[in-house]
């Protein structure tokens, strides 16, 4: 339990979109909760208006170190997600090195901790370099300080059946998850964008949606044969959400994601040949986006998952071949999340704490993460004003990149405050100060 | 039209000012001296990412006949193969003054890049990008088809279009920015286009596309065509098994000699064979057709000149709207100045 973080009375904040409440946090955790609470020596945070949530738990960013700086750091990345509303992210594992080994996936860990704006919790590679040949220690990961539960070779599929199988299988040591980039690397060989109708007229090599749903298929039953947990990243079809949604109904242990591009956006803007549109996997059709707003409102997919994939602007300012795949999200996925689902009434807000923090703290098994907002819980939190509406400018984002793909659109929703751990990151919007954990009792979490 | 970067942009009118212009150009080169001062001070850059003798000097030539000044930038050997990125290969040219930048590039969308970015200023004209398109190569192709056609029903080319003729294109369409250029300027003009190739070389959503689509060239041609373009296919793309092998693939959809047979069988006199060249003999034509009189083949590679002209004259000089009167103008100037 952490201490020397504040005490703060938040005042009428409408809980989980519910009836307006107080809450009041002091030492870390929200010691009491109810209305007309007195305010003592607390500070007081009028939020009439605002939406209170737990803090969201990212199951999947990028955060780009060590080895590629220039696009992205755990300072800067963190800083990113306390203003979108973040306070846990999972750390991918294609660094450079990778994220292989119990060295580096502490050292990612420390940076987070020495950020202090989240959570950082590093995801362990499956497999050696990536290099989908032979198993990573993911037990000495699993051991280490970082505790690392959620295994991916994300960028990568784990494509040899054999390896996926032993993966599945081995994690169940340590209740880890294996978090699969489904992609059939064969008959994806050069891939440029969703293969269909606008791949066709643009010459483009296509990515066919077959690719991610054979590879989800064949896990999904290896799963089920081992009887491990499965979790698929950002699922891109209809046929996946179909699959998956059978693998559900037979009792697989398998969760699935969506990331907010993927709910918004389709391949007619590859149209422009502008590479900010260039992501992996690739924007699919308005029939794809559909099928996924409707799996995720009805549960078949489990969480919002930013892939958040800051690239150097040089990585994009360039033909749509030779650009890197990616885009960011840890600023605009509240935003997106609200205009796709609660806008559209497939979701109310309590619907959106678990899509976006109570499942994916549960896949990441982070015990203080995803918490309802009731006293003696952890102050995670975060306060949210639905009416305001903003103009995405990725050069006003604390991410270092500027590959917004929703650059120049009006999204709603905004956060004003985040609490980790009962300190404020975020305030009025504005970056406040990051967790003290310094101050903290030795032995903090 | 600031650039040419696609035929699917193009409208009706578009196209046949452009194909009416290469009309005045190509009288230009049936003169002694074949020489406008059109664009005298202007410079066209010719820059290409992919090997292309052909079209290069295609363009080169049609600037030089605009007196232009021409300025060849092969990739290959110079800056960019140094790592020199596209954005800064266009701001140089641009710090140089290009007026006009006819680009060649592997990779699918890369002139639309260039038009899109405030990298260069210049008027961009796709000279072939990837798979996707190669618009002059289509505007040569559709003037060759209108002087033909104009011909059979006895009329002259100028305003003319395609309207009832029918098209077949045969080949590697999924790997074709020709066929794709073709099909939807083809459209525009009023032709009605087949495309015949094994089912592994046409392009997954094709069915959208306004032609119809068949995977037998006999047949095609007993239903009766006016034009047979055969498309140029790598032996390469037997490797990846698009198909089994070049001598299935040549029975199967190459113009072989009794396809040629063949069209004097089924009384089509007047039904031509063209080729974007270079052409593969023996894979996907076969010499007697590629030689005999039904074959346009050198025509094309003429006619190429003109349109590139044309292209280049109707974007450096401004004003698409009215194109024949400037060009008829010009052209007599410079007929009176050059006999000077």
């Amino acid at each position: 339990m952490a201490g020397n973080t504040g005490t703060y009375l938040i005042r009428g904040a409408s809980i989980l979109g519910g009836e307006p409440a107080d809450l009041l946090i002091r030492d870390g955790v929200i010691a009491e909760t109810g209305t007309g609470l007195s305010a003592g020596d607390a500070t007081v945070i009028d939020a009439a208006g605002l939406v209170a949530l737990p803090g969201m738990v990212d199951v999947h960013t990028h955060l780009r170190e060590p080895g590629r700086e220039d696009a992205e750091t755990v300072e800067t990345g963190t800083r990113a997600a306390a203003l979108g509303g973040y306070t846990a992210v999972h750390a991918m594992a294609n660094s450079t090195p990778v994220a292989d080994t119990a060295g580096v996936v502490e050292q990612v860990y420390t940076l987070g901790r020495t950020a202090g704006w989240v959570d950082v919790r590093p995801v362990g590679a499956v497999t050696v370099g990536l290099a989908g040949e032979q198993l990573a220690e993911l037990g000495a990961m699993a051991d280490s300080r970082a505790r690392v539960r959620m295994f991916s070779d994300d960028g990568i599929c784990v494509h040899d059946p054999v390896l996926m199988r032993r993966a599945l299988e081995y994690v169940k040591a340590f209740d880890g998850v294996v978090a699969q980039h489904a992609q059939e690397p064969r008959l994806t060989a050069g891939a440029q964008m969703n293969e269909g109708e606008v791949s066709a007229v643009l010459g483009l090599t296509g990515w066919p949606a077959v690719a991610e749903e054979s590879i989800i298929a064949r896990d999904v039953l290896l799963a089920q044969h081992v009887g491990s947990r499965l979790h698929v990243c950002h699922v891109s079809t209809a046929g996946s959400v179909d699959i998956i949604r059978w693998a559900k109904e037979r009792g697989i242990d398998v969760t699935a994601e969506v990331t907010p591009h993927h709910l918004l956006l389709t391949d007619d803007l590859v149209r422009s040949y502008d590479p900010v549109f260039k992501v992996n996997p690739p924007l699919r059709t308005d029939a794809d986006v559909q099928a996924l707003r409707a799996g995720l409102a009805d549960g078949t997919i489990d969480v919002v998952g930013t892939d958040h994939a800051p690239h150097p602007s040089e990585h994009k300012e360039c033909e749509w071949a030779q650009a890197a795949m990616g885009m960011t999200g840890l600023e605009t996925a509240l935003s997106v999340v609200q205009h796709t689902m609660i806008e559209t009434g497939l979701m109310g807000w309590a619907d959106f704490a678990r899509v976006t923090s109570t499942t994916p703290a549960r896949i990441g098994r982070l015990g203080d993460q995803g918490r309802p907002l009731e006293a003696g819980e952890p102050a995670n939190v975060i306060l949210v004003d639905p009416a305001a509406r903003w103009t995405v400018d990725p050069y006003r984002m604390a991410t270092m990149g500027r590959n917004s793909p929703f650059k120049g659109r009006e999204l709603p929703g905004k956060v004003v405050a985040t609490f980790f751990k009962g300190h404020p990151t975020v305030l009025d919007g504005e970056l406040n100060t990051p967790y003290p954990y310094a101050a903290a009792p030795a032995g903090a979490a | 039209m600031k650039h040419l970067l696609s035929t699917q942009d193009l409208s009706r009118s578009n196209t046949i000012s452009i194909l009416d212009t290469a009309e005045e150009m190509a009288a230009v080169g049936d003169r002694e001296v074949k020489k406008l001062p059109a664009l005298r001070g202007r410079t066209v850059v010719n820059l290409f990412f992919e090997d292309s003798t052909r079209t290069r000097i295609s363009f080169e030539a049609a600037a030089k006949r605009l007196s232009a000044d021409v300025i060849n930038f092969a990739a290959k050997g110079s800056s960019v193969s140094k790592g020199e990125s596209l954005k800064d290969t266009a701001q140089t040219l641009s710090a140089m003054g290009a007026d006009a930048v006819v680009i060649r590039h592997w990779a699918s969308g890369a002139p639309h890049r260039l038009a899109a970015t405030d990298w260069i200023d210049a008027a961009v004209i796709n000279a072939g990008d990837g798979t996707h398109e190669h618009p002059t190569q289509a505007l040569l192709d559709a003037f060759t088809m209108r002087r033909h056609w104009a011909r059979l029903s006895g009329t002259g080319s100028e305003g003319a279009d395609l309207k009832g003729m029918r098209v077949a294109i045969a080949g590697d369409v999924l790997h074709s920015r020709v066929a794709r250029s073709n099909v939807w300027l083809l459209r525009t003009l009023g032709a009605e286009v087949t495309l015949v190739a094994p089912p592994t070389l046409l392009p997954i959503g094709v069915e959208k596309w306004p032609c119809k689509v068949s995977y037998n060239l006999d047949d095609t041609l007993a239903q009766g065509v006016d034009a047979v373009m055969m498309l140029r296919v790598q032996g390469e793309r037997m490797n990846a098994s698009f198909f089994p092998s070049t001598r299935e693939y040549s029975r199967r959809w190459g113009f072989d000699d009794n396809r040629l047979r063949a069209l004097d069988r089924l009384g089509m006199k007047d039904t031509i064979i063209m080729h974007p060249g270079p052409m593969n003999r023996g894979l996907e034509i076969s010499a007697a057709a590629a030689d005999s009189p039904r074959s346009t083949v050198l025509a094309q590679v003429r006619n190429g000149v003109s349109v590139r002209m044309a292209a280049l004259y109707l974007l450096l000089s401004g004003d698409t709207r009215e194109p024949a009167q400037p060009v008829l103008a010009t052209a007599g100037t410079a007929q009176t100045k050059e006999s000077n």
